[in-house]
């Protein structure tokens, strides 16, 4: 079928991501603890899914599909979900599904729901090189890491406010412990660090060849998130950023990731770039 | 009304509700005294099966025999066993015959005919009054089912509704709170300060929960040593516990000191040392150990003795209300189970219908 289009699937992704948080939502407000299997299901078919609408993509980009907003926020939401469906059985952390589909739920609807997103498609990889694309896609998948370091921050602040206010019943009695959470926001953050660390090892050794490519800016942007997210995990380890604050620091700077991939986006569209079309399933 | 010479599933016997506890000690079953009892009880006429639920709250027995009269030679027979008298015992037995008797073991086996409503270790009493009869041949086809299927639908009440959900003792409350600071207590060390009564309960609470690491100090050391010995634990002068308090993630107070022990500097300077770990306060003294300003500092979680017990009263209230909704279901599962002994039961033995 000729109308079974990338995006058909990837609203499918989105249907299936929202379908979980609906269902974990109504099980919460009856004060009863969803299925971690069922939410465990529902992602993972959201996940095969997008990876199906997003394969579709990258086959006719023939490369990774990361060439605008629409497609950044979807790599987002995947890599993110990706990553839960790893660490989802290995920490069984309560919630940490619930709280994934409504992340993925919330990428996935707002970049289907502004067309302007995803009007312009480059249709060349920049610098014509396959490792500026790995570089990119390593970079996106670090983003992914990122906001699920912000999702469990925010089950961490939550918590921290449950024992401090006393609101221990209903939603924040399915909560996981305070120091789970604190293990795994470190971890998260120093796997986001080192994968963010890896996309700009390769992306500055292209740099350095061919300067011009890359503007000034882009630079600034990616390097100050970069930077600040280093600073965290070292202020952790220390022992000086730590609890609420550090929560707060990775959800700030999660915000202002996502609000960079307009200006990083911006900066690629010296390449070659043409009007989307849908990219059909079946030719 | 059931007809008195038809066969009768029953149950009969003396619980927390109707007796104190001076005549629950003189009506409890003993080791050697049930042996003793349940040979006389193979030996009652009409008596076709039998299980004898005995613990510290109840002692009940659950039978089918072969009319009413019997149940009323067995209250007899054990009021002379016990040396009880058979007019009191009359005055504070329950005793309930055919759907109710079932409802009543659905009831007790669900926890809800518990002194502590929802408590789930009744249901393993259950069992092993179960598993006891079975080894004497006393349970027969009708207790067979009767006891399988209120294992299965007791199990379903504690899934579907939310009867044992929160804590209602002071200590288990700490423990819970304790776990969703810390998840797994096994790598929490605790700080005990005062070696009173309720110290000792928190002590043993955190220890059925996995808590493996214990510090106990009290101002008097062969009580702390004394303590300590029952739960495998490090005892300690009094004075030398801020020397441990960087070290603890759990610290629970109980001591009788007129003023504060454990101060906000104090707490201050143990986070210093470690800033990243929670540090975990339960005060339970009155007048109260611990500064609260001491909750103030970053990481730490300080939880008094009036708030263990406000929220002990919460999950006590929302099991109450619970209860309902698991009445209704043990009700229509004990209609059901009901109807089905009374259609299955030989013709020759078959139980009274459902009135």
């Amino acid at each position: 079928m000729d109308t079974f289009t990338d995006r058909t699937w990837l609203w499918f992704a989105a249907t299936l991501y929202l379908t979980g948080f609906v269902l974990g939502t109504v099980a919460l407000l009856r004060d009863r603890r969803h299925s971690r299997a069922w939410m465990y299901l529902l992602i993972t078919a959201g996940f095969i899914i997008q990876t199906v609408g997003l394969s579709l993509r990258g086959k006719a980009l023939q490369g990774c599909p990361i060439t605008n907003i629409f497609e950044l926020f979807q790599f987002t939401a995947w890599s993110a979900t990706s990553l839960y469906l790893v660490i989802g059985p290995t920490f069984r952390l309560s919630l940490l599904g619930y709280f994934t589909a409504c992340l993925s739920a919330s990428l996935t609807f707002v970049s289907l729901v502004m067309p302007a997103w995803d009007a312009v498609r480059r249709m060349k990889i920049p610098g014509g090189s396959p490792w500026i694309e790995f570089h990119a896609a390593l970079a996106m998948f670090s983003y992914g890491v990122f906001a699920l370091l912000a999702l469990t921050s925010i089950m961490y602040l939550l918590q921290v406010f449950s024992l401090q206010r006393r609101h221990l019943r209903g939603f924040f009695s399915f909560l996981p412990s305070v120091v789970d959470l604190d293990h795994i926001s470190y971890r998260l953050l120093c796997a986001g660090v080192v994968l963010m660390s890896a996309a700009l090892s390769v992306g500055y050794v292209h740099w350095i060849h061919d300067r011009e490519s890359v503007p000034f800016y882009k630079i600034l942007i990616t390097g100050s998130i970069w930077a600040t997210y280093s600073v965290a995990l070292v202020l952790r380890w220390r022992g000086i950023l730590i609890t609420k604050r550090l929560a707060w620091t990775c959800i700030a700077l999660f915000g202002a990731a996502l609000i960079s991939l307009g200006p990083i986006n911006a900066s690629r569209n010296k390449t070659p770039t043409t009007p989307a079309a849908p990219t059909a399933s079946q030719p | 009304m059931s007809d008195p010479s038809t066969p009768t599933l029953f149950t009969l016997g003396a619980s927390h509700h109707t007796t104190p506890i001076e005549l629950r000690e003189k009506l409890a079953l003993t080791a050697d005294k049930m042996a003793l009892f349940c040979t006389r009880l193979n030996q009652l006429a009409g008596l076709r099966e039998y299980a004898v639920l005995n613990t510290c709250n109840r002692v009940e027995f659950y039978g089918y025999a072969t009319s009413a009269e019997t149940v009323e030679n067995l209250q007899r027979e054990f009021c002379a066993f016990q040396g009880f008298s058979d007019a009191e015992f009359s005055a504070i037995r329950q005793h309930a015959l055919d759907r109710d008797a079932i409802q009543h073991l659905l009831e007790v086996s669900a926890g809800l005919d518990s002194q502590m409503l929802g408590e789930t270790e009744i249901l393993g009493q259950v069992k092993d009054a179960y598993a006891a009869a079975q080894s004497r041949h006393s349970v027969g086809p009708v207790l067979n089912r009767v006891f399988q299927k209120t294992f299965q639908y007791a199990k379903h009440v504690r899934t579907h509704t939310a009867i044992t959900e929160g804590q209602i003792s002071v200590a288990n409350v700490a423990v819970d709170l304790a776990t969703k600071i810390f998840g797994n207590l096994a790598n929490a060390h605790i700080l005990l300060l005062g070696a009173g009564e309720i110290g000792d309960k928190t002590a043993k609470a955190f220890q059925s929960r996995g808590a493996r690491s214990l510090t106990v100090a009290s101002r008097r050391l062969e009580r702390a040593q004394e303590l300590a010995a029952t739960f495998n634990a490090a005892a300690l002068p009094f004075e030398q516990w801020p020397t441990q308090l960087a070290h603890s993630d759990i610290v629970v107070c109980s001591t009788a000191a007129p003023e504060t022990v454990v101060t906000a500097k104090a707490i201050l300077n143990a986070m210093k040392k470690r800033p990243a770990r929670p540090l975990f306060l339960i005060d339970l003294a009155l007048p109260r150990d611990v500064d609260p300003a001491a909750a103030e500092g970053e990481n730490v979680f300080l939880y008094n003795l009036d708030d263990l017990a406000k929220i002990a009263e919460e999950n006590l209230a929302a099991r109450t209300t619970e209860m309902i909704r698991a009445r209704e279901i043990l009700t229509e599962k004990a209609n059901l189970l009901w109807s089905q002994i009374s259609k299955n039961a030989p013709a020759a033995n078959r139980l009274n219908a459902p009135t």
